[in-house]
């Protein structure tokens, strides 16, 4: 099978899926209507709405190619970084490495990847974005709760633009026998984490009993982590036909991107409720904003990668 | 028009700018939007904020040694959003400096003011000037309608020039309630506490 052909037997699974989803949101919704609707249902519809988008650009992204697929990246990157900050507190003294963050080290990061230039891809933010931005916050001369400010900073930077940008870096992979066609292993990585998130929420809200982590995150439940994840793991070695790997090596990466990206919702949902926040923000409807639709990427997409690159290339 | 579409776009990418009507509606009624001033982006913000149907009917008021120098500035502030100017120097107060205002809401245009006359680095505003409450009283049946920036302060602090961007909401709450023989002080201190109410 060509990648074209593979590309559309993996959608029209997709949309079938969605289908259904908007099917069963509308039986629900015309069920509780009779009793005065329910929130849950609501937000259930919304979400399944919100897919219906984020699928159709993803599809028209994959036509358009690799440099669409950078700039699309970076877009969300930048919508991230900036519902982060703005839930970050931050003082005037910090507009100068703000500036610098949004304008200058998050394109150039989005660049190297168009460039395919790996070696500073991989080294660019952690090492001179790390170093610049205290060198740029000193410039305002206010060092009141100056390491604190800074880290968050840099925190957000690594968070939102580096482990983000991995996702679009797939495409930087010379797996031997995979030859251009990368932009199908981008859209497996999505596809397991989103799946992964979107089974979680189903099984807990099903079966739903033990919270894993009461206090920072409360929909997380172990029944949802595990029919959730081995769900999701099935569905990703059931995939392989659009990977490098073989079933069993593709059950072995699903289970990496989901466990990645478990640990990945778990950790920003704290650093979410630290900021006093339930929701990053409200830019897609249903879900929260850009970074509650991404948490799990941030941390599944950098993993991935690099367990292909290890176990998969020469 | 296109520059009003451009300008709203560019502005919705960098601080949203997302409308929060909580204690009033959109409506074409003679209003006086009035709100804390923090930033250069504050004006178009919240004239962004408004549906497109109340922008063309709506006039932001700004200074005109500030706005229209020459050059595309003055061009985008005539042209982009329809501003209301005044003239704050004292060579230029032969007339009265508020006689636009009132000229422009005899003939049904909104306006946006920024009572604190400059901006301000903080939260929360400073002291309102005495502008606000002539005009409230001599246009007793304009509502006046409090509107709380926030988060501008930080994407666009006093002296930069580049906006980082940053989530911001255009809160609009209730008409001030008038009050008869109010002195002006207890109406300044009131319709800022207005504003702080939204914050």
């Amino acid at each position: 099978m060509s990648m074209q052909q593979k590309f559309y037997w993996l959608f029209g699974g997709i949309l079938g899926l969605l289908t259904l989803a908007s099917l069963i949101g509308w039986i629900m919704h015309r069920q509780v209507h009779r009793r005065g609707g329910s929130p849950t249902v609501d937000n259930l519809n919304a979400r399944v709405r919100a897919w219906w988008v984020m699928v159709a650009i993803i599809a028209v992204n994959f036509f358009l190619g690799k440099n669409a697929t950078v700039v699309l990246f970076a877009i969300a990157s930048a919508f991230a970084l900036r519902e982060f900050v703005t839930l970050t507190p931050t003082r005037p003294g910090d507009h100068l490495p703000l500036v610098v963050c949004f304008y200058v080290l998050l394109p150039v990061q989005y660049w190297l990847i168009a460039d395919g230039w790996y070696n500073l891809f991989a080294i660019f933010l952690p090492v001179y974005g790390f170093l610049l931005l205290p060198v740029l916050a000193t410039a305002s001369g206010d060092t009141e709760d100056f390491l604190s400010r800074v880290t968050k900073l840099q925190w957000g930077l690594m968070i939102t633009v580096y482990c983000i940008s991995y996702a679009p870096a797939l495409l930087l992979l010379q797996v031997p026998g995979y030859a251009g066609q990368n932009l199908l292993l981008m859209i497996y990585l999505l596809t397991v984490v989103q799946l992964s998130d979107v089974l979680q929420y189903v099984f807990g809200k099903l079966f739903g009993k033990h919270k894993i982590a009461p206090l920072v995150s409360p929909s997380k439940t172990v029944e949802g982590f595990v029919g959730g994840g081995l769900s999701a793991v099935g569905i990703g070695a059931a995939l392989w036909w659009i990977t490098p790997f073989t079933p069993l090596q593709a059950a072995g990466m699903s289970a990496v991107i989901v466990v990645a990206g478990f640990l990945g919702g778990l950790a920003l949902s704290a650093v979410k409720r630290s900021l006093g926040a339930k929701d990053w923000g409200s830019m897609i409807e249903g879900h929260g904003g850009m970074l509650d639709r991404l948490d799990s990427v941030s941390f599944a997409a950098p993993v991935f990668f690099h367990f292909t690159a290890y176990f998969f290339m020469p | 028009m296109w520059l009003s579409y451009l300008l709203t776009f560019i502005l919705r990418v960098l601080v949203g700018a997302h409308p929060r009507w909580i204690g009033s509606k959109p409506t074409t009624a003679l209003r006086i939007y009035y709100a804390n001033h923090t930033s250069h982006m504050d004006t178009l913000a919240l004239w962004c904020a408004l549906p497109g149907e109340l922008r063309a009917k709506t006039r932001p008021v700004a200074a005109r040694d500030y706005w229209s120098g020459a050059g595309i500035k003055s061009y985008v502030a005539t042209r982009g959003f329809n501003v209301l100017f005044i003239d704050r120097s004292p060579d230029n107060r032969d007339r009265d400096p508020l006689a636009p205002l009132g000229e422009a809401l005899e003939r049904g245009e909104s306006l946006i003011i920024f009572p604190e006359g400059t901006r301000r680095a903080q939260a929360l505003p400073s002291p309102f000037k005495s502008g606000i409450f002539h005009l409230a009283a001599k246009f007793p049946n304009a509502e006046l309608i409090p509107v709380y920036l926030d988060n501008l302060y930080r994407s666009m602090p006093k002296g930069t020039y580049l906006p980082v961007p940053l989530t911001c909401s255009v809160r609009f709450g209730a008409p001030l309630p008038r009050v008869a023989d109010e002195t002006k002080d207890a109406f300044l201190e009131r319709a800022r506490q207005a504003v702080v109410d939204l914050a």
